[in-house]
């Protein structure tokens, strides 16, 4: 039983740690554009090349 | 006068340049036919080289491109548009205005309801499990089902009161104005059931509906989001075909110069220039030139106008053929258009007096809950249960009546339903509109530009004959020449081209002189008749005449014949000359046909018809149909309709048929069935469920599975309009 008062708690503090980043997309726009994000990962930037060494 | 100007003036848009205090001004766009992630690297990369652009970031979903400048003297809003069309993407301004914020919080709040309401759903089951079990004669200690208990209480009670918010404001707006909607016994059922469990929890009972209150609230608010998002993307296609038609006016300005203004912005006073193809922004005095004016979406008459100096043209009618210098007479709110503008708002109060389905389901659900509610509670104590169990037994009614079943039951259709005439061209602007196409059993069809194409076409087939004149007509700009143009197909263009304001198209064909346009500045004789002619003559031979006549669209006949058969009587109303609105109502074989109405004849006719009992639906696309757009019951207007009709109208559709009208009415009548289908479903269970939980049989485990079982079956139903697309 008393597992269960610990386990409880931070089952609880999860979900609402999954609330709150869901939130904090929400708040900063990370569904406006979906189809845009997913063919700007496509986009080469020519100035983004790995370092060489 | 012979006035020579280029074919695409580069526009001036630094109108719609966004200046705020303390930033760069920045230009919203709306850019067609970006698809892929090549497209939007090639406009952002191309349009963030240009000269003055700080920034340009393109949604890809919306499509709309905001560009960053980095100084209002560097801003050249219309090199930007200028360079996407070079890309190949067709570009115009985009103003999203205040309501579109407002809605777009809206949608924010309702997402982060239902988010908190998932958490505090999965949660409370987490700790209701256990009690659930101990329900079945698992082994569960009382001091451990208090804890539970609490537990629930402590995850379901801030949740419910941060979720419920959309439905108790709601509720209470309609509580004030002494009407009850369908948010008054949500909020009471959940708002009681908390009370209830809580004071279950405190008196150590057994039964506590934590669980139920929050799990309630997600379902509904599934629902509500639903019609949310359905509100939301009719809004932004509507947006996006006003914005396509944004509006600007070239304004003579003190030093001699043309400079592009919101039409808005124009004064009584100011000297316009429009050229051919171009909309008169106000009404306004001809200063010089001469054209010919097409007033087909203001009065509905198919005819081309003759303009001279000295006369008085209308906002919203077509220049068509020749420069015009105007002095605006009026103001954009006060020209003609204004007068129609009341006549529809007008029409728009008597529509929106109408109940929607899901309300009036409530009026009839409301009470008979609650009266059996009351009954359960009073006949318990009386035969002896006690007030605790009697009240117990209450909430448990109310709890397994609750509409959640309801609240999804319409959304889910209506969604699905405008899903599918989305994918078929066809925008539905609200659900209601759709409750209200579903009723209707007469159709008004305006003429010209509904029943009709509503632009002149080449009747004749002298193939020879048109690729001879072909190189001028590809030249001109003038609607006649360029249907001229549309038939040959592409090829080679004629030389020294000069438009002759009124008359025609002068140029080089191979090196002889050649000219198309009017039967005089051609050299022939007018020979009248039905249909609008243009001739065409080079040096030294007999002129050719081509006849352009505006041509029925071609399943109009069979759209007709379809409405019929469906059970609906129909009519045409027309502004236009009786004789060819007899021959267009002969050609569909529509027997009862008005001609040469004014707008306020036609909102006159509809009106009519509906104190006669008849649920209209019109359809219309000028200027003089928005007012019996908005009295009607239902209004329909194809997509190359004014902005106003749109306005006005219900339904957008686009594409170049009418059968769109009866493919709305069927998904409509469809939708309308499912939804009743879906009521039914709700009835049976509640007929089933209600008097399990007046008797005391219903547990808090059942109330569960019945809620989330009731509410399953009515979307899936739902998804069947979707299946059969």
């Amino acid at each position: 039983m008393n597992i269960f008062m610990m386990l409880a708690p931070m089952s609880v503090f999860l979900g609402l740690l999954g609330v709150g980043a869901f939130w904090w997309t929400l708040r900063h726009g990370q569904y406006e554009d979906p189809a845009g994000d997913a063919a700007r990962i496509l986009i080469d930037d020519p100035e983004d090349r790995p370092l060489q060494d | 006068m012979a006035v020579t100007y280029g074919l695409d003036p580069a526009p001036d848009l630094t109108a719609f340049l966004k200046r705020r205090p303390g930033a760069e001004p920045t230009l919203e766009l709306l850019v067609k036919g970006a698809r892929c992630a090549a497209c939007l690297g090639k406009i952002e990369r191309e349009t963030a080289a240009l000269p003055g652009v700080a920034s340009a970031r393109l949604n890809l979903t919306s499509g709309k491109l905001v560009v960053g400048f980095r100084s209002l003297a560097a801003a050249d809003p219309g090199l930007v548009v200028a360079n996407l069309e070079r890309l190949g993407y067709p570009a115009t301004p985009y103003d999203p205005g205040q309501a579109a914020e407002a809605m777009d919080r809206e949608g924010r709040r309702l997402i982060l309801c239902l988010a908190v309401a998932a958490f505090g759903a999965m949660n409370t089951m987490m700790f209701s499990v256990p009690l659930w079990a101990g329900l079945f004669g698992q082994e569960l200690g009382p001091a451990t089902r208090v804890v539970m208990q609490w537990w629930c209480a402590l995850v379901a009670t801030p949740c419910v009161l941060f979720a419920g918010q959309p439905f108790f404001e709601s509720a209470w707006r309609s509580l004030k104005a002494r009407r009850a909607n369908m948010d008054v016994p949500i909020s009471i059922g959940v708002l009681l059931t908390l009370a209830i469990s809580f004071s279950e929890t405190l008196l150590h009972g057994r039964d506590t509906y934590f669980d139920a209150a929050v799990s309630l609230l997600f379902l509904l608010l599934i629902g509500r989001w639903l019609d949310h998002q359905l509100r939301l993307r009719a809004r932004s296609a509507a947006s996006d075909l006003l914005a396509l038609q944004a509006a600007t006016a070239a304004v003579v300005g003190s030093d001699g110069a043309e400079h592009r203004k919101p039409i808005a912005e124009v004064a009584v006073g100011d000297v316009i220039i429009v050229r051919p193809g171009e909309r008169i922004p106000v009404d306004a005095l001809v200063q010089s030139g001469s054209s010919e004016i097409d007033n087909a979406l203001l009065t509905g008459e198919s005819a081309p106008v003759a303009l001279r100096p000295g006369q008085v043209c209308r906002a919203g009618a077509l220049n068509l053929s020749g420069l015009l210098r105007l002095q605006a007479l009026a103001r954009s709110e006060d020209s003609a258009v204004a007068a129609i503008a009341r006549l529809v708002e007008a029409g728009a109060q008597s529509k929106s007096k109408y109940v929607r389905l899901a309300d009036r389901a409530a009026a009839i659900y409301v009470p008979v809950v609650h009266t059996a509610a009351l009954l359960t509670f009073a006949g318990g104590w009386l035969v002896g249960l006690g007030p605790r169990e009697a009240l117990l037994r209450a909430v448990a009614v109310l709890i397994i009546t609750c509409p959640c079943a309801l609240g999804l039951a319409v959304p889910a259709v209506q969604i699905s339903a405008s899903a599918r005439l989305f994918r078929r061209g066809v925008l539905v602007k609200s659900g209601a509109a759709l409750e209200r196409l579903a009723e209707v059993d007469h159709v008004v069809f305006d003429k010209t530009g509904v029943l009709t194409e509503g632009r002149p076409r080449l009747i004749d087939t002298r193939a020879q004959a048109i690729a001879l004149a072909a190189p001028l007509a590809r030249a001109s700009s003038h609607p006649l020449a360029r249907a001229l143009a549309a038939a040959a197909g592409p090829g080679p263009r004629a030389e020294q081209i000069v438009e002759h304001a009124g008359l025609g198209v002068e140029g080089l064909i191979d090196g002889r002189r050649a000219r198309l346009g009017r039967a005089e500045f051609v050299g022939a004789e007018n020979r009248g008749g039905r249909e609008t002619e243009f001739w065409f003559g080079v040096d030294g031979e007999p002129p050719v005449r081509f006849r352009f006549s505006d041509q029925l669209r071609p399943d109009a006949a069979a759209t007709v014949a379809a409405l019929r058969a469906r059970g609906l009587t129909v009519e045409i109303l027309s502004g236009d000359v009786p004789l060819s609105v007899a021959m267009a109502a002969e050609d569909v074989e529509v027997a009862s046909w008005r001609a040469a109405l004014t707008p306020a004849d036609k909102a006159d006719a509809v009106a009519a018809l509906q104190a006669a009992g008849r649920r209209v639906l019109m359809v219309g696309d000028g200027l003089n149909d928005a007012a019996a757009l908005a009295r009607a019951h239902a209004a329909m207007a194809p997509g190359t309709a004014l902005d106003a009709s749109q306005n006005a109208a219900d339904l957008v559709f686009s594409g170049e048929g009418l059968w769109a009208v009866v493919d709305a009415i069927d998904t409509a009548r469809q939708a309308r069935r499912l939804a009743l289908q879906n009521f039914g479903f709700a009835a049976l269970y509640n007929l089933i469920a209600a008097p399990a939980a007046m008797l005391g049989l219903v547990n808090p485990f059942l109330a569960a599975l019945a809620m989330s079982g009731s509410s399953l079956i009515v979307t899936l139903n739902a998804l069947r309009l979707r299946g059969r697309a």
